[in-house]
């Protein structure tokens, strides 16, 4: 009996896996590849033929010439894709207090007349590290500073960041938000 | 519309989504487990008997609840020397295009208890830890198998109660089977492919550098990880697994990368628990006494998903003095959004924190180490009350039945009559098992954390001072002994201490209570069934619901009130004590 049952849970473990670990992925895959193959294979954005980034993935802005994205907790270099994580830092936390100030310094620094409120988002690290979006009011913050490095008119720069914005589904789902790398690579192309 | 509306707005719809699927679902898991016949059924049928055939499985034989427990501890204990081993040889095995080495000794363990135990505890990073065979063919078939297995512990507990004056309570291997092919490959196939529309990668290739925008030094190149993520992802959460293919889990842009993908994953984390209460009632003969529970798992739930959203929303007061902007408007979602990602903002973070963790999902999409107290006490408290509001696939269900029959001896107690559930007599047996069940958990929660704080090795992985650090030990016992598997993620968990102590735990609190329950299953079948009279409390109305509710409150207040005011509570008194 007992040696019995053995064989039936050997095989039926093993069996399983091979239907679920092995043949359930394969067709997702060919699935997946066959109808959303952009989806699939990482949503990568490519400018004269090369991939330039994923329009998933954020990247690591640091001039202020361009749109800054969320802080990111991933170290030692910030938006390392291999790396994904978050700051976990508790919200007592004086490491946490610390990184906020130093996030404040780092916006006022590169646009001293602003004189707006900084968005909560612009100095609080994201979940993973690599958050691709930043809210209307972070890209509202920083268009003053970008408009001015580049030479471009405020309304130019306020234009762009009206026709990237994404709102929420169905008005209640998600967050109204902009894709960074989306809005840099238009930025770039203003020139 | 105000921010507040907004997040009410999508929990209305959310609620009202869930809400209509349970009956087709629920119906439809109670055919299929019952071996009806349908569509789905049809198209499976020559695979099931296929595999019956070459397992030696005769599918109509029935088992006694000795003999379930024991093909179930059998399946599990080889799934995780499975799990085990392909970790440990994923170095000379294919699929790893990042040639990455072997997992080490207590790490391959940990991970392989915490997947066959539907817990998905993760101490390692996925992306730079595992391969892509590991994955798939381990902890992807782990998350099928651990969810089909708690389904199967919840129909045999329906059919103890369904069936009278038997010795058995179904067949193991059909019923593992049975949810496996028809309730949960189909969903996930279905929720895989929509996922990847919006995103989510699936494919086999090596990871992919590409050249940045703005490149200095080092940092000219990104390398994006690949991988079949869709198909796993699918699966962790329709099978409250909620093992992340990537460390940032849930949050990672490329396991949940829209709005759209994280509603669709909200959905299907309470989809099958939420359902089963009518499976429940399908069973039993009568509905009523499924929405009876479905009802005091929302009475549970909804509160608690709202004190989340507004501890977040309210913001950190201490980033608010640095003259930071967190005010909720058109342009952002403001609050506490440290650790969260743009996309979701507050709203969709928290109620994805609360459903994960009133199942045993434990996939999360933000980071709850950065939470508020009180909304990081949210996810803590709905692990503690033992994850039954909806509770996890199958494991949510029996959990809740051991409540009510505690709530039915209550009640029997203060009217002075033997107390009965659904026709069956509650007696001395049931009642020893259902405590054992219902103590198991707190009983390990409690002892791992008061040896861990007490051992230098359990106090150097703490990750932030003071009450916040305890508080990271303390979830790290309550979501491994609830088999939930989010955690504070600042705590190092990836040390030979944690990774032992923490498997010990999930091993325990997973095959104990099932045991159980799959005991109280064979008692219950066995009885007769007793008449409905006069003096039988109905177990369908209000008065049942306040008595379950009751039930779960009492029991995780007074467990655990001690251990949170050591937490959350003086964390929370702390950090408004200036304002």
């Amino acid at each position: 009996m007992m040696m019995r049952s053995l064989r039936s849970a050997l095989s039926l473990l093993l069996l399983m896996t091979l239907l679920l670990g092995v043949v359930y992925p394969l067709i997702v895959t060919g699935a997946a590849q066959l109808l959303f193959p952009r989806q699939a294979n990482g949503s990568l954005i490519e400018r004269d033929g090369k991939a330039v980034g994923s329009a998933l993935i954020g990247q690591d802005f640091t001039d202020p010439r361009y749109f800054w994205g969320r802080p990111s907790a991933i170290s030692p270099h910030p938006y390392d894709a291999t790396a994904s994580t978050a700051s976990n830092l508790g919200p007592l936390n004086p490491a946490l207090i610390d990184a906020v100030k130093a996030r404040i310094q780092a916006l006022r620094a590169a646009d001293p007349g602003n004189a707006l409120p900084i968005p909560v988002e612009l100095v609080s690290a994201s979940g993973s590290g690599l958050d691709p979006d930043i809210s209307p009011a972070a890209a509202a913050f920083q268009a003053g500073r970008v408009a001015r490095l580049r030479g471009l008119k405020l309304e130019q720069v306020e234009a762009l960041i009206a026709s990237h914005e994404q709102r929420r589904l169905l008005g209640f789902i998600g967050e109204p938000r902009l894709i960074v790398l989306e809005l840099n690579l238009a930025l770039d192309g203003l020139h | 519309m105000s921010a507040t509306t907004i997040f009410y707005l999508m929990l209305l719809a959310f609620l009202g989504l869930v809400l209509l699927g349970v009956k087709p679902l629920g119906r439809y898991i109670a055919q299929v487990m019952t071996g009806e016949s349908n569509l789905v059924v049809r198209c499976g049928a020559r695979l099931e008997a296929l595999l019956y055939r070459l397992c030696g499985i005769d599918a109509r034989e029935e088992m006694s609840w000795y003999r379930y427990a024991s093909a179930l501890l059998q399946f599990n204990v080889l799934g995780a020397a499975l799990v085990y081993a392909l970790q440990r040889l994923q170095f000379w095995l294919p699929l790893n295009p990042q040639r990455l080495a072997a997992v080490s000794a207590d790490s391959s363990f940990n991970t392989a208890i915490s997947f066959v135990t539907n817990t998905d505890w993760q101490g390692y990073a996925g992306e730079s830890t595992l391969g892509y065979l590991v994955q798939m063919a381990g902890l992807a078939v782990q998350n099928f198998l651990s969810a089909a297995t708690g389904l199967a512990v919840a129909v045999a507990l329906m059919r103890g109660f369904a069936r009278h004056t038997t010795q058995t309570i179904g067949n193991f291997w059909a019923d593992v089977t049975r949810s496996t092919l028809y309730v949960l490959l189909p969903l996930s196939l279905l929720l895989a492919l929509a996922l990847v529309s919006q995103g989510v990668i699936q494919n086999l290739h090596a990871y992919r550098d590409v050249k940045v925008l703005q490149g200095a030094g080092q940092t000219q190149t990104q390398t994006l990880p690949m991988g079949p993520i869709a198909s796993q992802e699918s699966i962790k959460e329709l099978g409250t697994n909620g093992g992340g293919f990537l460390n940032a889990n849930s949050a990672h842009p490329f396991e949940n990368p829209t709005p759209l993908s994280n509603f669709l994953q909200m959905l299907a984390i309470v989809l099958i628990p939420f359902a089963l209460t009518y499976t429940f009632g399908s069973m039993v003969g009568d509905t009523r006494q499924g929405w009876a529970i479905l009802a005091a798992m929302l009475v549970l739930l909804v509160p608690l998903i709202a004190l989340a959203y507004h501890s977040e929303q309210h913001g950190n007061p201490l980033v608010a003095a640095q003259g930071i902007d967190q005010l909720a408007s058109a342009t952002q979602s403001g609050g506490n959004m440290e650790g969260k990602e743009t996309r979701f903002g507050i709203a969709a973070s928290s109620l994805y924190a609360a459903l994960t963790t009133a199942t045993s999902c434990g996939a999360v999409n933000m980071s709850y180490d950065s939470m508020t107290p009180l909304g990081g006490f949210v996810p803590l408290f709905l692990i503690q009350l033992g994850e039954l509001a909806p509770g996890g696939v199958g494991t949510g269900m029996y959990s809740v039945l051991m409540f009510a029959i505690l709530g039915v001896f209550i009640a029997g107690l203060m009217i002075g009559r033997t107390p009965e559930y659904l026709g069956k007599k509650v007696e001395a047996l049931e009642m020893k098992l259902a405590s054992v069940f219902i103590l198991t958990t707190p009983f390990v929660v409690l002892i791992g954390t008061a040896v861990a704080v007490s051992l230098a090795a359990g106090r150097a992985g703490v990750g932030n001072p003071g009450a916040h650090g305890y508080s990271e030990i303390l979830y790290a016992f309550s979501s491994a002994a609830n088999n939930n598997g989010s955690a504070f993620g600042g705590l190092s968990a990836n040390t030979p201490f944690y990774n032992v102590a923490l498997a010990v735990a999930m091993f325990i609190a997973r095959f104990w209570p099932i045991v159980a329950a799959l005991a109280i299953a064979g008692s219950l079948a066995a009885k007769k069934r007793v008449p409905v009279t006069e003096g039988t409390m109905p177990t369908h109305g209000p008065l049942f619901v306040a008595l379950l509710v009751g039930s779960v409150l009492l029991i995780g207040v007074l467990t655990y009130v001690p251990a949170l005011a050591l937490g959350p509570v003086v964390e929370h008194l702390k950090l408004f004590a200036g304002s």
